[in-house]
């Protein structure tokens, strides 16, 4: 099985490449990549990729799939769905389902449902805490062997400092990640962020002290265990400037952010919409300036959506009573363009980096490169097309998202996993 | 019944005074005025809301702010149906918006909310057809109670511009405070908050009022008091060391009411902790103007009821 991608220009952030070249799929893998014309043109499916950018596949290593335990929001079916539709071919769920994914047994289920859907690749993190409690160390050990690509307790982060001093003690031995939901439990009784519209509406808050303590906590526990250490999705300006001091310090320190804390503050929540409750809360205007300043100084490693489905009846409750957390899968692509590419702050190679191969390393993927014998995961993206987003057309389970109505530019059009095409925008 | 005809009322809700402009709330106000008179005559009742229906839904703890609806309601001629939780409805798997669509589905014109969760109010008023009256959410806006605060001070001093309003206690968690600092700024009182930086964020002073500390640095200098009810959960939350250390930072005291302007005026939105906040015979004597804010929330009350009730009924 051949396919053949035909006139459209290659950008490959692995090999820092961005080029007009045409890319032969063979059996799975990335067989070549050469100049136009240059190829036989003779292939079992011939994709016309004119003014169109062909990618390493995109991958997102922030997801909720919500199976086991909360079907009726996302499974790793609709999911993988989803996440195909919004150009990504790889994804890694978080393990706060229910049961937790705390044991090989649940590592080993994700795998398998991953492989039995076969859409996108979705791989599991496991909790580093067992039932995410915060107080015994799960069997990272037996999971990473498993296949658990990182280790995280997201929805909270690990509060007790002598746990995570042992958490990141041990989870060295495996070079492994862990992946750290920032919020001190005792400042994190809030449904918002701190600030003047708290003040004004009278809603209890989390200050954006919450994050800032947690991270420096941990950089300073990490200085001598080195390691590796993620930031999940990265909310305020004195966060950003605490991961680039540890960077400059050596600390083995990456960081991600949403699109969310890229294009939306705190303002959004004065008509108590609960699309715009999430966790980090939106911040104030001066923390999103600094989100992207880190982007394009490169402080922040990389994009993720922290995609976070809930039904409508759950966010269909007093602002402070519901869930946090929205979808992004399905419009994340044409969000960072909006954010990052439209106002000329970071440009397309860098931008697609920051989605594939900075991921990959994170979780230790050979993935996010189009280099020959690569795994064919590939995604094409029309820069150019306008669209809207609208709720009612994703294919995710849920609707929770702020961004619909919203008038978009640039959009995944083909998603190839692993050689097949598992995804192409209707006509 | 108002002088100010050229204004008129629009809103099918009354969720807070933030959205509300000077013309409207001085519509609510003359309003008020022309309801007042209702109860000093002997039959207490005129017909405006015959054959409406007001129900009381009330998810917190309340006497004064229930009962005076639900007299304003009568006195309007309307029917009431009262309903009590006093646990929040989601604990017994019920949502607030299923709880009020059963309410509304009893053929209701207007819903009187008071809920525990800030913007209740409003998630109520997106998802029913009757008209929302907003008897306090959380922390953020209680907008009868500004009214009649807004009332009784204009009644009193026959203005409100130019007035040193002092507003102390508890103001982080207090939707009265919140009211009462639309209100009054709108009218371009001078609206000192008062508090210890536990209880008072500086963001207070970009909704343009004075941010102070220290109660004795202001106090001589006062038009009008308006003490906070002390809610003694917050102390157990630390947000103050102890009620003795309050009283004698924050209390009006006394020895502080001998520093206050002669003719101050003392306002509390009740219930008072009587000792505490407030020393009794402060709230029981001549500059107190407690008992008049609680008259005139029933005129207020009227006076919003029936205006909303023009608009909703319209729909």
């Amino acid at each position: 099985m051949t396919i053949l991608i035909k006139n459209g220009t290659v950008i490959d952030p692995s090999r820092k490449l961005e080029k007009k070249l045409d890319v032969l799929i063979k059996d799975g893998k990335i067989a070549s990549l050469v100049a136009p014309n240059a190829s036989s043109g003779s292939a079992d499916h011939v994709i016309d990729a004119t003014d169109k950018f062909i990618t390493p596949g995109l991958i997102d290593i922030h997801v909720h799939f919500r199976e086991p335990g909360d079907e009726e929001e996302e499974t790793i079916a609709s999911g993988a769905a989803a996440a195909v539709a919004g150009g990504f071919t790889t994804v890694c769920c978080m393990p706060n389902t229910k049961p937790t994914l705390d044991n090989e047994a649940q590592i080993e289920f994700i795998l398998r449902e991953s492989q039995r859907v076969g859409l996108a690749n979705v791989y599991p993190t496991g909790a580093i805490t067992k039932g995410r409690e915060g107080k015994e160390l799960a069997e990272i050990g037996q999971m990473h062997e498993r296949g658990a690509v990182g280790f995280t307790d997201d929805g909270v982060g690990v509060g007790d400092a002598s746990v995570m001093r042992k958490a990141l003690q041990y989870a060295n031995m495996f070079d492994t990640v862990l992946m750290q939901h920032c919020e001190e439990p005792t400042l994190s009784k809030g449904a918002m962020h701190a600030g003047l519209v708290s003040t004004t509406l009278g809603m209890p808050a989390v200050p954006a002290e919450a994050e800032q303590l947690m991270i420096a906590r941990d950089l300073l526990l990490n200085r001598t265990i080195n390691c590796r250490y993620h930031v999940q999705h990265i909310s305020t300006a004195w966060s950003v400037e605490l991961i680039r001091r540890g960077k400059k310090d050596g600390q083995r320190v990456t960081a991600e952010v949403a699109p969310h804390h890229l294009l939306l503050t705190d303002e959004c929540c004065r008509d108590f919409d609960t699309n715009f409750k999430m966790n980090p809360p939106l911040r104030t205007a001066a923390d999103v300036a600094a989100c992207i300043e880190g982007v394009k100084d490169g402080t922040i490693d990389l994009l993720a959506t922290d995609h976070a489905p809930h039904l409508a009846e759950e966010k269909e409750l007093e602002f402070q009573f519901a869930p946090n957390g929205i979808i992004g899968l399905e419009c994340a692509l044409a969000l960072y363009i909006k954010a990052l590419i439209e106002p000329g702050h970071i440009g397309w190679i860098r931008m697609i980096e920051m989605m594939t191969v900075k991921q990959a390393q994170i979780v230790k993927l050979k993935k996010g490169t189009l280099a020959e014998g690569a795994d064919a995961d590939v995604t094409i993206i029309d820069p150019n097309l306008k669209w809207k987003i609208d709720k009612e057309s994703f294919v995710s389970r849920s609707r929770n998202c702020p961004f619909h109505g919203w008038e978009v530019t640039g959009r995944a059009v083909c998603t190839i996993v692993g050689g097949a095409v598992k995804w192409t925008l209707p006509a | 019944m108002s002088e100010s005809t050229e204004v008129r009322w629009t809103r099918k809700h009354l969720l807070g005074l933030e959205e509300l402009s000077v013309d409207e709330i001085s519509l609510v106000l003359d309003t008020a005025l022309s309801f007042k008179e209702v109860s000093t005559r002997s039959v207490k009742k005129v017909p405006a809301l015959r054959g409406r229906v007001m129900v009381n839904a009330f998810f917190e703890d309340s006497t004064r702010t229930r009962t005076s609806f639900a007299l304003a309601a009568q006195r309007l001629s309307a029917d009431i149906l009262d309903f009590s939780e006093k646990t929040s409805s989601t604990s017994k798997g019920e949502t607030l918006i299923d709880t009020a669509r059963n309410i509304e589905a009893m053929g209701v014109d207007i819903i009187v909310l008071r809920h525990k969760a800030a913007g209740s109010a409003h998630l109520l008023a997106r998802s029913v057809k009757c008209s929302v009256v907003n008897a306090g959410d959380g922390a953020h806006e209680h907008p009868t109670q500004g009214l009649l605060d807004l009332y009784t001070i204009r009644e009193r001093f026959g203005r409100i511009e130019g007035l040193k309003v002092a507003i102390v206690g508890d103001v982080a968690n207090s939707r009265v405070a919140r009211s009462n600092i639309w209100a009054l700024t709108k009218f371009g009182a001078k609206v000192f908050l008062v508090g210890p930086p536990t209880l008072l964020s500086k963001s207070f002073e970009q909704l343009g009022c004075n941010v102070v500390h220290s109660f004795d640095s202001i106090v001589g200098d006062m038009d009008v008091i308006n003490m906070l009810r002390v809610q003694f959960e917050r102390i157990q939350s630390s947000q103050f060391p102890s009620v003795r250390e309050f009283t004698r930072m924050y209390g009006l005291t006394w020895d502080r009411f001998q520093r206050c302007k002669k003719d101050v005026f003392v306002m509390h939105p009740g219930p008072m902790n009587r000792g505490i906040e407030i020393q009794s015979d402060i709230a029981d004597g001549p500059q107190s103007g407690i008992l008049t804010q609680v008259t005139n929330g029933l005129a207020v009350r009227m006076a919003v009821l029936y205006l909303v009730s023009q608009v909703g009924g319209q729909s």
